[in-house]
């Protein structure tokens, strides 16, 4: 007999080292760069709605959490993202308490009132936009983006696009990095946003599929149209979706069909609601319709489980 | 001259840290003649043994001194000779305590003068192949010690067309079978052999991760000329060694599931078993040894060593230089598929292809968190199942929702639980909903 004070627990016996922590840490890792354009782009306040919604997120998350008497989770980043992505969204001309309300309603409503982390139905930076757009239009469209250059608030894009008014659109550059675009604070440059979608795909954070997927449908779909892919690619909010919003694990399909289904019905709802629908933009209405279908597709598309197959690929042997 | 090297593989898997070089580096080490040994009747999968000694009688070495009851039971020799001390209920590493006779040592090891070579291959039909290989004691040694003669009696109504061994060795620090294949390449050929005959088909397969470059060198150049065998190179990912990953990764094919590999056209034996076979055919002796790997971050000295059945695994970790500083956890196994011990007084099995010991640091498992539903379970599975959904219902109790997304067909590899950023104990989940689903089965018939 022996003294060993031993550990008895089931196999495995050894785990991987990331956590939910590290995995959210490297999407902010991710969001850096298209945050550092905010801060060019859009100037100060940006950076301070940034951190207006990190905090509230994070300390409402904390008091449901108090209030719910469950264990306090904000070691975890997951709110940090969720405010992050969230200020992403809003203008930079956004009032302060724009981005309390938003960052309140994500967290509270649409994450904890479903069950927390993981048990949210849609992605809740959307759905506070969706609410905020719903509330207060004047403080979330196109009168409150300023660009760089300009003091006087410009149309977005898209908004362009959708008026005709192709003369005023910017160019194919400014497009790609941001610098002279309008539109919400996080979404104007393509190329930061790549940077961090690549970033997370290297990474083994996020596959491949939804993004690129995604990002190749509405350029199809733009040009059978007969409209510039390229315009419709690069501007709004589609890089910022399908890099960050569509790729929310709570909310997309875990089945690799299911995640393609997932994509293509993001990228043809993207392409109808801008051509076709009231809004200029669709990315973020796209994203929450295609949400609400993924218990839906998960169901059609789940793997064949090993062995059991189609009798045809049994041996005869 | 037949030397394939075909690169293949499985769907899904992971790649944990291997740390295999500590011990795989290290020649092979040969276990100190024990004093004593404790021999459960439980050294195989299938029912116990009834002791057929009792106090205070001499035994030789291999001597038979368990008797199997029924088909799917093999016999349990003594690994030593020497006076029987007593025959009573001990720590089974497998949780239990199970009845056991311990055998004091004369050091002699004196062999049962029964014991003769069984001769050539050649004199000998399937069935007497069968016969030895029940009455050596022979079970699978890859950890699963399925009784070998049952697998190697194919039913009538199924056709078999190969056999193949398992060298592919995927648990991370074990590296048992890689000694093994280094050091008798010709006993696992010949068992190989030996397995094909005895099943009556006319290829043989030697299925080894590529991160044994030399061991596939060495069975290539004992298989020489003849035809009837190949080596198969596998990519080295975990679970490569599950019977059913191999199998599709040599064949293509797939068991059907709740089926057995005769299923799929197929026998499969560890190559530990295969050169056993060889070992008992050539000197009749029984299995009462094996090697094993005796390594972890906490042990001084690891390595992997040959070992008789019945040592005690406190005696094996003292032959490795003891345990540097206090180790958390002590498995019998590998990492991901091994059983933790409360004690290190229990004995060495035919299924001890390891023994890690790991500190308190390394054992160290953060609480699970909620599921964020990465996906990460789904797409590392070899089965293609849903972990998370599957431990989601098991942790409800909905057994029958378990079953509906086909819980028994579960591995129980580990991936998910590996993989998962949440920490969630998904494979123990779906043991818990298998073992429910099991029951309630018995209950309906």
């Amino acid at each position: 007999m022996n003294e060993l004070n031993l550990t008895v627990s089931s196999s495995p016996h050894i785990r991987a080292k990331h956590s939910t922590a590290s995995i959210m840490q490297n999407v902010i890792i991710a969001l850096l760069p298209a945050l550092a354009v905010a801060g060019y782009v859009f100037g100060v306040w940006a950076l301070a709605l940034v951190a207006i919604c990190i905090i509230a997120s994070v300390v409402t998350e904390a008091v449901i959490q108090k209030l719910l008497k469950k264990p306090v989770t904000i070691n975890d980043w997951s709110a940090v993202v969720t405010g992050v992505l969230l200020a992403f969204n809003l203008p930079v001309n956004a009032p302060w308490w724009i981005a309390v309300i938003g960052s309140v309603f994500a967290i509270a409503i649409v994450k904890h009132c479903f069950g927390g982390l993981g048990q949210n139905f849609i992605n809740p930076a959307l759905a506070a936009r969706a609410f905020l757009l719903a509330s207060w239009p004047g403080h979330m469209t196109s009168t409150a983006y300023i660009p760089l250059s300009d003091t006087v608030t410009t149309a977005t894009p898209l908004a362009l696009l959708k008026a005709g008014d192709l003369a005023n659109m910017p160019s194919t550059f400014d497009l790609f990095t941001g610098i002279n675009i309008t539109g919400c604070i996080g979404e104007v440059s393509a190329l930061a946003l790549l940077l961090g979608g690549l970033y997370l795909i290297y990474k083994g954070i996020i596959s491949w599929r939804i993004p690129i997927i995604y990002i190749v449908t509405v350029g199809i779909f733009a040009l059978l149209v007969g409209q510039d892919p390229v315009v419709h690619i690069f501007s709004g909010g589609l890089m910022l979706g399908a890099f960050f919003m569509a790729t929310d694990y709570a909310s997309s399909p875990v089945t690799v069909r299911g995640q393609i289904a997932f994509a293509v019905g993001c990228g043809l709802l993207t392409m109808i609601i801008r051509l076709y629908g009231g809004y200029p933009e669709g990315v973020s209405y796209a994203i929450l319709l295609m949400n609400v279908a993924t218990p839906l597709i998960e169901r059609f598309t789940r793997e064949r489980v090993y062995g059991v197959s189609k009798k045809k690929k049994e041996v005869k042997a | 001259m037949v030397m394939k090297f075909k690169h293949i593989t499985f769907k899904g898997g992971i790649h944990p840290p291997y740390r295999k070089e500590s011990t795989a580096e290290v020649p092979l080490g040969f276990g100190v003649k024990p004093d004593t040994v404790t021999l459960p009747m439980s050294l195989h999968i299938g029912a116990q043994c009834t002791p057929i000694v009792k106090k205070g009688d001499q035994v030789f070495l291999g001597q038979r001194i368990g008797e199997p009851n029924g088909f799917v039971s093999v016999p349990v020799h003594a690994s030593v000779s020497g006076k029987v001390m007593v025959v009573e209920e001990r720590p089974h590493p497998n949780g239990d305590r199970v009845m056991a006779v311990v055998i004091e040592s004369d050091g002699s090891d004196t062999v049962d003068p029964s014991i003769k070579p069984y001769g050539s291959l050649e004199a000998m039909n399937a069935d007497a192949i069968k016969k030895m290989v029940l009455n050596a004691g022979i079970v699978g040694l890859g950890g699963a010690t399925f009784p070998t003669h049952v697998k190697l009696t194919v039913p009538p109504d199924k056709k078999v067309d190969c056999v193949i061994l398992n060298g592919a060795e995927c648990e991370p620090y074990l590296t048992a079978d890689h000694h093994l294949m280094l050091a008798y390449p010709e006993k696992v050929v010949m068992g190989l052999k030996i397995a094909m005959k005895a099943v009556g088909v006319q290829k043989g397969f030697i299925g080894v991760e590529d991160n044994k470059a030399d061991a596939i060198e060495a069975l290539v150049k004992a298989i020489g000329n003849d035809n009837s065998m190949e080596v198969y190179s596998l990519v080295t990912k975990y679970p490569q060694g599950a019977e059913k990953q191999l199998i599709t990764a040599v064949t293509g094919r797939e068991v059907p599931s709740g089926g057995l590999p005769a299923d799929a056209g197929v026998v499969v034996l560890n190559v530990g078993t295969a050169a056993q076979i060889a070992e008992s055919m050539a000197t009749g002796m029984p299995l009462y040894k094996r090697l094993l790997t005796c390594t972890g971050d906490a042990i001084k000295n690891p390595r992997t060593l040959e070992i008789r059945i019945g040592v005690a695994l406190q005696s094996v970790i003292d032959q490795c230089g003891g345990v540097t500083k206090d180790p958390g956890k002590v498995i019998m196994g590998g990492p991901m598929m091994g059983i933790a011990q409360f004690t290190t007084d229990v004995p060495v099995i035919k299924a001890t292809s390891g023994i890690l010991c790991i500190t308190k640091e390394t054992a160290e498992i953060a609480h699970p968190s909620n599921c964020i539903r990465c996906g990460k379970c789904v797409t590392v599975c070899p089965i293609s199942l849903q972990p998370l959904y599957l431990a989601q219902y098991s942790q409800r109790n909905k057994w029958e929702k378990c079953e509906a997304i086909n819980a028994m067909d579960c591995i129980e590899c580990g991936s998910c639980s590996y993989i998962c950023p949440a920490k969630i104990m998904l494979v123990s989940s779906i043991r818990v909903a298998k073992r429910e689903i099991i029951a309630q089965r018995r209950k309906g018939n």
